[in-house]
């Protein structure tokens, strides 16, 4: 479970979320500039909150009224950005390798063989497609083990039609590896392919949240 | 040969300079670069000092420092190392010179690093020390290394703090700019403007390399 209850200032915007997600995989939906990114931001340790709480399946990772902050690579949450920021200097393997952990990690090759990469594990990541980019990104921040994977708008630099053959990388890392997936999006159709739970964020605020599991996918969000 | 030795005492010394500045000179460009302290201010300046202050005057503050009667001097005396009038106060002469450079150079490169690297280096568990070593250092590393050529050219060429903290000791403290003015002063113009050469084609060459190197981190 993902409970989040903090309140975040940026500037002038103020972020005041507060949601417990008991979902595999939940998506954080709304307009730009609602807060979505920050509320990731937070939960990987890539900004601090001025209060509140945060916690993964009950392990706290930030709390300011116990004054815990947990630096992000003492998280366990593997984060992919939106412009994934693949490392430029390494090459795939070593990008897929970077936060590998033994014991902790999970096989490489199944890695690879899930999200079909092998035949860019010796590539340049500058070489790659903004499709294969995306899937190395991903395939990177599962290697490092983590216990809740964050994906950011992992869709979006892509086309319509690539987006339909990327969704069901994303599923099989959903129903493989049984990792909590927690990602924002704009788009409904990833939304309803991805998530059990949406979180509908506007204005620095948590407007509502649908459970896809038992509702029609999104029918008041109209972000 | 006087110019042979004149020449690889003057690139050994600026080769010791530039390695004896790059580790802190490394770790104050990133400090610079990435992190808000106090004082933060007064240490780029500090820094910055030995570009626009001149050289005999910072070379007469290292000769106060390291003099037997300076503050570090008197300790160094006690230990038995003796700087003042030494290769040590050549090399350091020149490393002080060089540093504001190196300083300036490296820490537009680690500025350059676009920082959602190092974010998502530490999300996938690298510590910070694993991240500068592997993200922003390799990632900044053609400015580190221009900076260190720059650092090099510059400590190849030094000539008023030397000659206050180290003088003109034939075979033991002659550096190439050193030895050009000597031999000027004393009318050997001939065996001057051979050193000038050599010391206009080293530091062609060094700079040359520099600009290139950080160009292509621009690029």
């Amino acid at each position: 479970m993902i409970a989040v209850d903090i309140e975040l200032a940026q500037g002038t915007f103020v972020l005041v979320a507060a949601v417990r997600i008991e979902a595999r995989t939940a998506a954080l939906f709304g307009p730009s500039g609602a807060g979505k990114t920050t509320i990731l931001d937070a939960i990987a340790g890539l900004r601090t909150p001025r209060r509140g709480t945060i916690s993964v399946d009950g392990r706290v990772l930030f709390s300011s009224e116990d004054r815990v902050n947990l630096a992000p690579h003492h998280r366990h949450v593997g984060y992919v950005p939106q412009d994934v920021a693949l490392f430029p200097h390494m090459d795939v393997r070593r990008n897929l390798l970077y936060g590998r952990h033994p014991g902790v990690s999970p096989d490489l090759d199944r890695v690879v063989r899930m999200l079909e990469i092998e035949p860019l594990v010796s590539r340049r990541v500058t070489d790659l497609s903004g499709g294969e980019r995306q899937r190395v990104a991903v395939g990177r921040a599962l290697m490092s083990g983590p216990s809740l994977l964050l994906l950011d708008e992992p869709l979006a630099a892509v086309d319509v039609p690539l987006r339909r053959r990327i969704l069901p990388y994303l599923q099989r890392v959903r129903d493989e590896l049984r990792i909590p997936i927690l990602y924002v999006s704009h788009d409904r159709e990833e939304v309803a392919g991805l998530a059990e739970v949406v979180v509908l964020i506007d204005g620095g605020r948590v407007t509502g949240v649908e459970d896809l599991r038992t509702a029609p996918p999104l029918r008041r969000a109209d972000a | 040969m006087d110019l042979w030795r004149i020449t690889w005492f003057t690139v050994a010394c600026a080769a010791g300079a530039t390695l004896l500045v790059l580790p802190p000179g490394i770790v104050v460009a990133w400090l610079l670069a990435r992190r808000r302290f106090p004082g933060r201010a007064l240490v780029e300046t500090i820094i910055s000092l030995p570009l626009v202050m001149p050289p005999v005057a910072t070379g007469l503050i290292l000769l106060m420092l390291l003099g037997r009667r300076g503050t570090i001097g008197r300790v160094l005396e006690r230990v038995g190392i003796d700087v003042v009038f030494t290769w040590k106060a050549v090399v350091l002469a020149m490393a002080i010179m060089g540093l504001p450079l190196l300083v300036r150079t490296a820490r537009g490169g680690f500025e350059q690093v676009n920082q959602r690297y190092e974010r998502v280096a530490a999300t996938l568990g690298a510590s910070p020390a694993r991240i500068f070593l592997t993200i922003s250092l390799p990632l900044a590393w053609p400015s580190v290394l221009g900076g260190a050529m720059l650092a090099f050219a510059r400590a190849l060429g030094e000539f008023g703090a030397t000659i206050v903290v180290a003088g003109s000791i034939p075979g033991a403290t002659r550096t190439l700019s050193v030895a050009i003015y000597s031999y000027t002063e004393t009318g050997r113009d001939e065996q001057a403007f051979t050193l000038l050469l050599v010391s206009v084609a080293i530091a062609f060459v060094a700079l040359l390399a520099a600009n290139r190197l950080v160009d292509r981190r621009a690029a």
